[in-house]
């Protein structure tokens, strides 16, 4: 299957799906860099996502990809550039307000709130909608009765999308690895991100999972209409599914483009397989 | 499929509130039919109200430990806040109020304003702390409490009420009355505590804890207690769910703190030293964190437990050591655990996992 894409003149070259033209894109990013313990870990970082696109950020390990997703989640607070979220400047933020925003993400080391119920780590993700005090709460007004039914309907209706509302009352930690890694995006969806930042999706899945995971990325993005940032270092996942790739390595975008020209780039080559002998 | 021997927590839960419930009831009816009929020995029936009071302040705890996750070590400061502040208030009440039941009521509702407002003042420096940090800083706290009660004098007269510090220079009018008096406390109370009360109490805070759990806010609190990087990043306010518990947990504790208070005839802020702190700790560590009905039972079991050794007199805290030592060691042992989960029907099928 081949995606029609199209390079349109932006700052940082994005590659937009025919959708997204004339529109403002979700994601800017301006020279983002941050110095941690005297190294640059990420450096002249510029990224451009559209509204529906699917982009991959790849490179060899300890490149500085989840430490772009910590700069964008403001984990770290970058010590240079700027992140334009919905053209909205996102200085001074936390990764609360950030998720108000609009940006959600898994973990590369998943962070469930294993105590919890698969359906109440969804319905906690539900929080900020949900208005009702803690005065209704205690005495059980009718305004907590209709808000929780609803935040249960909504969050097995989430659930549903990964066929995982028949174990919404399990204990999220004693799910197998597969169905964590998946509730995982469900709890990032409930937040109603218009950005989903995914750090590691397939990573230690079979083939056969990831496969699975593949075409559930793309039902949620074509469900949702949002965009996705994705790290990922299964290569067939990552070129069949994004729009545009952006290769780091040591902190530096090193290439852009599409899956097709990132597969010819003799840049990307290299840091994956190193340089010819002579040249070294 | 394998998912069918997964545990549901949904009905493990609401099966473990019911059972709380009415558990606590049974007790009640058990020992009101019991010391109505004088089968109680008399400090048994002098020991119910502090039992009361006790299991409050377990509950209580629980929510800031068990729930939220984070360790107080000064939970007794905010039950001194209410036993002050609810018994001084039940005095000024005296004569305004002469039906003893709704000025127990209002003392507690007052004492319960006080400790929460207390507790949201230590709560804004401390809840920026975690883990040993936080315990520590909680311990300091409740230490700060007990000095400041220690210093402080309160009286009235027909001029209104007057405060001092350090010494008593309140310079009441004659015919004035000095309520608290420094170092020693609050004397003359009415003992207006009652048993029905420490029950509804304890009703109250049961419902208080069990709805907020299972509530937008509860699920805030064991989020954060599970992982607070991704709480963040779904957009929970860690400090606000933090200062929630903190301040509900300090409200329940003011006011089993007045009503302990009203039990005795005296009061002084000694009683509520770092002692009585860690001795709620037990309870929870006990009961298990997290575990409501655990706190009631380990509460009431270790409030009457040094009453029963008494026989045993110089060796009475020895055992009562050996004793907690061995549940403890009991309740932490998987083997005991599964021997005890095998003779329970109704838990077979989930711990099967």
């Amino acid at each position: 299957m081949k995606k029609k894409t199209k390079y349109i003149p932006v700052p940082s070259r994005a590659i937009l799906p025919d959708r997204d033209f004339d529109r403002e894109p979700v994601l800017e990013c301006v020279n983002l860099g941050i110095t941690l313990g005297g190294i640059k870990a990420v450096d002249n970082f510029n990224l451009t996502v559209g509204r529906t696109e699917i982009v991959g950020l790849i490179g060899p390990n300890g490149a500085g990809k989840t430490t772009v997703f910590n700069l964008l989640t403001k984990v770290y607070q970058p010590t240079k550039g700027t992140i334009l979220l919905n053209g909205q400047d996102t200085h001074g933020l936390n990764t609360m307000q950030i998720n108000k925003a609009g940006i959600a993400r898994t973990f590369q080391n998943i962070r469930l709130f294993k105590n919890l119920s698969v359906v109440d780590n969804v319905k906690a993700a539900m929080n900020n909608e949900m208005k009702y005090n803690m005065l209704s709460a205690i005495l059980r007004l009718p305004n907590y009765r209709r808000e929780e039914v609803a935040a249960h309907r909504r969050a097995l209706k989430l659930l549903s999308i990964f066929d995982m509302q028949d174990i919404a009352d399990v204990r999220a930690g004693s799910l197998p690895y597969g169905a964590q890694r998946r509730l995982e995006i469900v709890r990032a969806l409930a937040t109603n991100p218009s950005l989903l930042l995914l750090d590691e999706p397939a990573a230690g899945m079979n083939p056969s999972e990831t496969a699975d995971l593949m075409d559930n990325i793309r039902k949620v993005h074509d469900m949702f209409q949002i965009a996705i940032i994705l790290i990922e270092h299964d290569m067939s996942l990552v070129m069949n599914i994004c729009d545009g790739i952006c290769v780091l390595n040591f902190g530096q975008v090193i290439a852009k483009g599409t899956p097709e020209d990132i597969q010819a780039n003799p840049a990307v080559i290299e840091a994956y397989l190193g340089r010819k002998k002579e040249e070294a | 499929m394998t998912m069918r021997r997964l545990i549901n927590l949904k009905r493990v839960e609401a099966r473990r509130i019911y059972l709380t419930y009415f558990i606590v009831i049974l007790a009640y009816i058990i020992c009101q039919t019991m010391s109505s009929t004088k089968f109680l020995s008399s400090t048994m029936r002098g020991m119910l109200v502090p039992i009361c009071a006790y299991m409050v302040m377990a509950v209580s705890l629980n929510l800031v430990v068990g729930i939220s996750g984070e360790l107080s070590l000064g939970h007794a400061g905010f039950m001194s806040v209410g036993a002050f502040s609810g018994v001084a208030s039940a005095i000024l009440m005296q004569n305004l109020i002469p039906f003893a039941p709704v000025r127990l009521a209002l003392a507690m509702i007052i004492a319960a304003i006080f400790a929460a407002v207390a507790g949201f003042l230590i709560g804004i420096p401390v809840l920026r702390l975690k883990g040993d940090y936080l315990a520590i800083v909680t311990l300091a706290f409740g230490e700060i409490i007990k000095s400041l009660l220690n210093n402080f004098y309160l009286g009235v007269d027909s001029g209104g009420i007057h405060f001092s510090m350090l010494s008593d220079t309140t310079r009441l009018l004659p015919g004035g009355k000095l309520i608290i008096r420094g170092p020693m406390g609050i004397s003359g109370i009415q003992k207006i505590s009652t048993f029905p009360a420490g029950f509804i109490l304890v009703m109250i805070a049961l419902m208080v804890v069990f709805n907020l759990v299972n509530s937008r806010s509860g699920r805030a609190f064991m989020a954060i207690r599970d992982d607070r990087i991704a709480a963040e990043s779904i957009g929970l306010d860690i400090t606000k769910y933090k200062m929630m518990a903190f301040v509900t947990s300090a409200a329940l504790a003011g006011a089993a703190g007045a009503l302990f208070a009203m039990n005795y005839s005296t009061i002084v802020a000694n009683k509520f030293d770092f002692n009585t702190s860690i001795l709620i700790l037990v309870f929870v560590v006990l009961g298990g964190q997290g575990n409501m009905l655990g706190s009631i039972i380990a509460a009431a079991a270790l409030t009457i437990l040094p009453e029963k050794l008494r026989e045993f007199s110089d060796y009475r805290m020895l055992l009562y050591a050996i004793i907690l030592i061995i549940t403890m060691l009991g309740t932490n042992n998987s083997e005991i655990r599964s021997f005890f989960a095998k003779l329970n029907p109704f838990k077979r099928k989930e711990e099967a996992e």
